[in-house]
């Protein structure tokens, strides 16, 4: 018995959302009395750095054909190595890879699962676990009556600490199906953290009035290394891109801090970042919505507000 | 060209949240729509590939009688005709597994969801279907062309979007950008009301999940508000206070 974690690699290096699977998976591991198998799929630099966040061992497969992804082929992979590991929790990443394969794999190992996790397993008398539904109006606790379990979880819902050192390295023999989906293209935004590993968030609404306007939200963001989001009325008029989009119908994200700035606070965008921790609103209506699920409120001009803000931080961090 | 969209039934987001006694939802004065993914997204793409090559659009739903709205609705939109599997829809597996059982000796050539829920926001159910199909699966897609037999599809991935290139039969999960939302018109509600709806048995299912409770959120603390000419007393705040820079 142990715990695998899919730990995924991106351009060689492991992002947060692959840190946070490998302590989640450990933190697991202790509760059940185990060991923690991290599993490694494609290039990764030194992928023995796991074991700082908790791994006791690294499975790597360095196959040149798991550089493109194909949820077919990563599952049966992923399924062998738990196998092999004797491992009968998975856990992985509520990433856009990982939602593509907690549900195949649960049903490829005839496991329980449970997708978009946020908070560690009950272990006493059973296995049960929780996550946010209803757009964060309602808490589900799940029990987890098979054998094999796969659990994904939510970025930042556990702070990834450093617990060891480097781990050992090993690979296993596995049979690697021929990929059915070919990656042609990949287009990503470079410079930025992507909005749901993003521990601050910045985000304009309407209230900007036009693309021309986003200057101060950049330069808010950049003060603050954080990542831009918009509401949905802004990128379906195009003054933002799609990807920036946050709410039921965009992005779901749960970062640290969350600085909304001339969004009124509809639920359709309370649902995507009702789970940050901490949420500023910027809104010149004193009635506007959004105040009541804010922790700290400024009604004032946007136009005003957001560049005095931006100063403050600037003298914050020259003095810090 | 034979297209099956799965589509499900959820309570509208502005809907008051609240469960029974014994850990139910509680249904009463909810408004239940059809979950936006499927109904703008992957309905609407399947009809512009049914109009484009020709070929049925056929919709599913997992649940009971009252689910029948819903199924009018998406039939309303343009599909040809929908299968209702009479049982439940307990958890993801329960439901992709009913899916795939009608399914599997059907032919499909492309079977859509929605990327997710909005109550639960899972994005199992199309992973599900095609692991228990063996079709390849691709997820959260925003464009897509066919070009013969390959489907050409861009998939959301964090900050930005993937192109892959797969050969049909496949099972693909909608993703805003996909297609623009239709609003049924009033020649094709009344058309809806004769289309064949067939209610279909489930095939026996032993769920491994289940709800052990509900809890509803504590409510938040009142907000803070701070003087817009003083932003030196936020930072303060966000950082002595709240710790967040
Ligand atoms: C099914 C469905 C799904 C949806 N999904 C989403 C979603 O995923 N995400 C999303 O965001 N929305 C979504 N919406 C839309 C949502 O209901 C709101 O319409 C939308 O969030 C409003 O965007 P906004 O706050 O930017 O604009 P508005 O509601 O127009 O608000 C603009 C705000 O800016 C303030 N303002 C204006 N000028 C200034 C100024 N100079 N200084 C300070 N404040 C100023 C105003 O007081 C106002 O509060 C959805 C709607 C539906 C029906």
């Amino acid at each position: 018995m142990s715990v695998l974690v899919f730990a995924e690699s991106h351009d060689n290096t492991f992002k947060k959302p692959a840190l946070e699977s490998v302590f989640f998976g450990k933190k697991t591991a202790e509760k059940l009395g185990t060991q923690c198998v991290a599993l490694v799929l494609g290039n990764a630099e030194n992928p023995g750095q796991l074991g700082k966040y908790g791994a006791d061992k690294v499975i790597h497969l360095s196959d040149a054909s798991l550089a493109n992804f194909d949820s077919q082929v990563y599952s049966s992979v992923i399924a062998q190595v738990a196998q092999a590991t004797g491992s009968n929790v998975v856990v992985l990443a509520h990433s856009s890879n990982g939602k593509a394969l907690t549900g195949r794999l649960a049903v490829k190992m005839n496991a329980a699962c449970v997708s978009g996790v946020n908070a560690l397993p009950e272990t006493n008398g059973g296995f049960t676990i929780s996550k946010s539904v209803y757009s964060g109006k309602a808490t589900v606790h799940y029990a987890l009556n098979a054998e094999n379990k796969i659990i994904s979880i939510m970025g930042n819902s556990l702070s990834p600490q450093i617990i060891g050192n480097d781990c050992p390295v090993e690979s296993v023999a596995v049979n690697i199906p021929a990929a059915k989906v070919k990656v042609v293209n990949v287009d990503r935004v470079v410079g930025q953290v992507p909005l749901p590993e993003a521990e601050k968030v910045v985000s304009g609404g309407r209230g900007l009035k036009g693309p021309e306007n986003w200057g101060i939200v950049e330069e808010l963001a950049q003060v603050l290394g954080a990542t831009t989001a918009c509401s949905r009325p802004v990128a379906d008029a195009d003054w933002r891109p799609h990807h920036e989009h946050v709410g039921q119908t965009g992005i779901a994200i749960r970062p640290n801090l969350y600085i909304a700035i001339g969004i009124s606070g509809a639920i359709q965008h309370l649902a995507g970042v009702n789970n940050s921790k901490v949420i500023v609103v910027i809104n010149k209506d004193p009635e506007a919505p959004f105040f009541k699920g804010a922790d700290y409120g400024v009604c004032g001009d946007l136009f005003e507000v957001v560049p005095k803000l931006t100063e403050a931080l600037k003298k914050f961090k020259a003095q810090h | 060209m034979k297209i099956l969209v799965c589509i499900s039934k959820t309570p509208d987001t502005t809907a008051k949240i609240s469960f029974n006694g014994d850990q139910t939802f509680n249904a009463a004065g909810v408004q239940f729509i059809m979950n936006p993914y499927d109904e703008w997204y992957a309905l609407v793409k399947a009809l512009e590939i049914q109009e484009a090559n020709g070929g049925t659009v056929t919709l599913i739903n997992v649940g009971g009688a009252d689910n029948e709205t819903i199924i009018r609705k998406g039939l309303a939109i343009g599909a040809e005709n929908a299968v209702r599997i009479n049982t439940e829809p307990a958890s993801a597996m329960s439901t992709a597994f009913q899916i795939a059982s009608y399914a599997k000796s059907q032919g499909f050539d492309l079977i859509f969801t929605g990327k997710e829920t909005i109550d639960f926001n899972a994005a199992e159910v199309g992973a599900m279907v095609a692991e228990y199909l063996d079709m390849p699966y691709v997820s959260f897609a925003n464009e897509m062309k066919l070009n013969g037999n390959t489907a050409i599809i861009g998939r959301e991935i964090e900050g930005g979007t993937e192109t892959v290139e797969v050969d049909l039969p496949i099972v693909i999960s909608a993703a805003k950008g996909l297609a623009e939302q239709r609003i049924p018109n009033m020649r094709g509600i009344m058309m809806a009301k004769s289309k064949p709806l067939e209610v279909m048995d489930p095939a026996p299912f032993q769920d491994n999940v289940t709800t052990k409770q509900f809890e509803l959120p504590t409510a938040k603390s009142a907000v803070k508000m701070v003087d817009p000419e003083n932003m030196d007393e936020l930072v303060r705040l966000l950082h002595e206070e709240a710790k967040v820079i």
